[in-house]
């Protein structure tokens, strides 16, 4: 059995202890939420959090991180199993839950910084002003339009506060197209991105 | 005399005694149902965007979420 110490090699001396002892709470386990959990693995994030009440289906193999096996079972339970695959150190919370406004605060309210990660523009519109209703001081790193191909110089990060939303904030799912692997994983990866130099720079303010 | 205005997303609008978040919206002709909206920094709900008075020189911002995940 590989030890701690054999695996997580080559890491940032300053970063990756931040990251080490981190919350990750991720709201949702689709084309976003299943990049970003992997992501965030990969890099060494202490605690993930991930909620999702939905099953996996073969339409969801064109850009969320399953295989053709796990078809039926939980989202969050078969991303827990790939991410254990490389990564068998991390500590996962998984909640095979529809996120409300009640149950928010008993899910995530460990989480360091919450990434939403849902497909429905209502559901992302709750989790954020319900998060920020009971932490105002805690980030929230959102997704808006992400839909379609190409276009990587549309895609942005824009902040306001504590609230960070990615994506190129116009592009509307046309109906009965899923959102495109290369581009929903490019704005999962860039909420994971922000949410591990957020980590660090609000571990420094922490600090002062 | 400068008259009063307010600004939503950077674009100003005249200011008014009792303007509330709502008509801030509908002066823009904001359709979109789906919206994050933060007055002077603070979140306003949903709720209460009929009933939220707009300060002179407040600055409103209208974040407009899209579906995809």
């Amino acid at each position: 059995m590989i030890s701690p110490q054999q695996y997580f090699t080559k890491r940032h001396p300053i970063a990756f202890p931040i990251w080490q002892s981190s919350v990750v709470g991720i709201a949702g386990a689709g084309g976003l939420g299943s990049n970003i959990a992997i992501s965030l693995a990969r890099a060494g994030v202490g605690t993930l959090i991930i909620a999702d009440f939905d099953t996996v289906s073969i339409e969801n193999l064109n850009r969320q991180q399953y295989s053709l096996a796990q078809v039926g079972k939980s989202k969050v339970e078969a991303l827990a199993d790939n991410i254990k695959a490389f990564n068998p150190f991390i500590k996962l919370e998984i909640h095979h839950i529809k996120v409300n406004p009640a149950n928010l605060n008993s899910i995530f309210s460990s989480a360091d910084i919450l990434i939403e990660a849902f497909d429905d523009a209502s559901q992302k519109e709750m989790l954020i002003n319900t998060w920020l209703e009971l932490f105002p001081c805690r980030p929230i790193i959102a997704a808006s339009g992400i839909a379609g191909y190409g276009k990587n110089e549309l895609i942005h990060s824009t902040s306001y506060d504590k609230l960070h939303i990615i994506g190129d904030m116009q592009s509307e799912l046309e109906p009965g197209i899923s959102p495109i692997a290369p581009r929903v994983a490019t704005i999962a990866n860039m909420q994971a991105n922000l949410a591990l130099e957020l980590l660090v720079v609000n571990h420094n303010k922490a600090d002062k | 005399m400068i008259d009063s205005t307010f600004t939503v997303n950077d674009h100003k609008l005249p200011w008014r005694e009792g303007l509330v978040v709502q008509d801030a919206l509908d002066m823009m002709n904001y359709t979109f149902k789906m919206l994050v909206i933060k007055l002077n920094g603070y979140l306003v709900k949903k709720d209460d965007y009929a009933s939220t008075p707009i300060p002179q020189d407040a600055e409103l911002r209208v974040i407009h979420l899209i579906s995809g995940g």
